[in-house]
């Protein structure tokens, strides 16, 4: 899989985040391109999430460097403001609102995103299982429909850049791969993609680049082909 | 002997919206925003103050000078929530408690300070002791208009908290405010607009306590308590169950007052703790 060459969409340089005493990450530099896949893999504690929660301003702690996200630093923004400029994200265990119905939960993605892209017809046609549940509360949900919510709330926020926490996180694999065929197509619009999975064959047969990180500093980076299996093991867990 | 007790039920039934009015802010900020706010009865006393101040400075009925407090009322909630009780809210249930009980006392003896300890009543004019004959019931028009005023209230939050897009956001915060935090729905803002909502309420109550009853600046922690038995007796956060926690207890209190005088608050608590001892979660829980 090749690269498209396109301007950076988001670009990290120097990123630190500080939890008190303990340093999340450290001097971390990525770009993601416009319409790319980037994949950030890394054992637990290796500071994916910080990485993503630093992005959307809820890492809650001391965050130092420079967050560019189109032609301007993001990283003293408010989240609602870092969400309308598009940037979603589908949080770590999903996180919907559970006695809420389905369209509720969607909905609140519209209103906080750009208010143009997909809408929520598009969503139905993406995941036609929800329309049929979309007055149910979204807590009554399978796993994987749930996801499907996750997802479908991020992009009716109409993101150009999407960030996904750990999706496949509990499901089921034929689930997953579904989810991951979407993924794909959702990216084939020009949506960039950042995602973190600890699930590394998977998500690097998605991604067009990747970058490993092992204890809060990156200990590889480039494209999926260029390193043997061996190499990335050795670089994820620091051996 | 039937004919006095259906009389004493329409009467407590109608006193009871009163109390399903002050009722609703607490209720929300309970069911919504999870801290109880002891200084509720003060600012619905506050709030009375200014109305008849207003009332006698712009020589209009207070009916009238109403809805130009509502959204005063709606930004005094919203900045007090947005400036002060964000600061506190979420960490410790002990906080809150402690700012709002500041207040309280700082409201009561700002009011005894400006105002005097003197006890004041509002007027509406002519309405003030308007009836109407129905059956064989004599009923005030301003009991009756306070019962309905309590209805469509009730009614319209209801349908704002579970049928609009603002209930929707609201109810999200209050399921998860971190995750409502993480997609970029504002807890800070949603809690600010929920506490402006109570504002409103707040004024409501305060044009309607001061039509029906006397108040002087140490009245606000009677109300409270009122508020607090109505919510607690119709279920946290449930609103149409403090529409039916506020007409019980002013019937308890209606029928206990016919007892003997000194009965009617009495009959109030005896009722409420009664229920609350059968039925601890309320007559119609929402949560």
């Amino acid at each position: 899989m090749t690269s498209p060459a396109a301007a950076p969409l988001l670009t990290i340089q120097g990123l630190s985040v500080h939890y008190e005493k303990f340093r999340a990450l450290d001097g971390i530099d990525i770009t993601v391109g416009a319409g790319e896949i980037v994949s950030i893999i890394g054992a637990n504690g290796a500071g994916k999430s910080s990485l993503l929660k630093a992005i959307v301003a809820q890492a809650g702690s001391r965050v130092d460097g420079r967050i560019i996200f189109g032609d301007a630093d993001i990283r003293t923004r408010a989240t609602p403001a870092i969400v309308a400029a598009g940037i979603a994200l589908v949080p770590e265990g999903r996180r919907l609102f559970a006695t809420l119905t389905v369209e509720e939960n969607l909905m609140i993605g519209w209103h906080t995103g750009r208010r143009g892209g997909l809408g929520l017809a598009g969503v139905f046609d993406l995941f036609p299982v929800l329309r049929d549940k979309r007055q149910q509360p979204a807590g009554l949900l399978s796993g994987g429909q749930q996801q499907m919510v996750a997802l479908g709330r991020a992009l009716l926020a109409d993101p150009r850049l999407l960030l996904c926490d750990e999706i496949s996180l509990g499901l089921a694999p034929t689930v997953v791969n579904d989810l991951y065929e979407l993924l794909l197509s959702i990216n084939r619009q020009g949506i960039g993609i950042l995602l973190v999975e600890q699930d590394i064959r998977r998500s690097l047969a998605v991604a067009h680049r990747f970058y490993c990180l092992l204890e809060g500093r990156i200990s590889l980076g480039g494209r999926p082909d260029d390193f043997d299996r061996d190499t990335i093991t050795r670089h994820y867990f620091g051996s | 002997m039937v004919a006095t007790y259906l009389n004493l039920v329409v009467q407590g039934a109608l006193l009871g919206g009163l109390y399903a009015i002050f009722a609703l802010g607490l209720s929300l900020s309970v069911g919504v925003m999870r801290f109880v706010n002891i200084a509720h009865g003060d600012f619905i006393v506050l709030t009375s103050f200014l109305l008849l101040t207003l009332s006698a400075a712009l020589k209009l009925n207070v009916l009238l000078v109403l809805p130009l407090v509502i959204p005063l009322a709606f930004a005094a909630g919203y900045l007090l929530q947005r400036l002060l009780l964000q600061r506190v809210i979420g960490q410790n249930a002990l906080l809150p408690l402690l700012v709002t009980f500041g207040l309280s006392i700082i409201i009561q003896n700002g009011l005894l300070q400006g105002v005097g300890a003197d006890t004041r009543t509002l007027s509406a004019g002519a309405l003030d002791v308007a009836s109407l004959q129905i059956g064989g019931l004599n009923i005030g028009v301003l009991p009756l208009l306070t019962f309905i005023v309590a209805v469509v209230l009730v009614f319209g939050l209801d349908w704002l908290l579970y049928r609009s897009r603002l209930g929707a956001h609201i109810r999200a915060v209050t399921l998860d405010v971190g995750a409502a935090d993480l997609i970029g729905l504002s807890s800070v803002r949603v809690y600010a607009i929920a506490m402006g909502i109570v504002g409103i309420t707040v004024a409501i109550a305060a044009c309607f306590m001061g039509l029906r009853m006397n108040f002087d600046p140490t009245s606000g922690p009677s109300r409270l308590l009122i508020a607090f038995e109505v919510v607690v007796l119709g279920g946290l956060g449930s609103l149409r169950g403090s529409l039916l926690g506020g007409i019980l207890l002013g019937i308890a209190q209606t029928i206990g007052g016919q007892i003997d005088g000194a009965w009617q608050t009495l009959a109030g608590h005896l009722v409420f703790l009664t229920i609350f001892l059968l039925r601890p979660q309320g007559l119609l829980p929402r949560y």
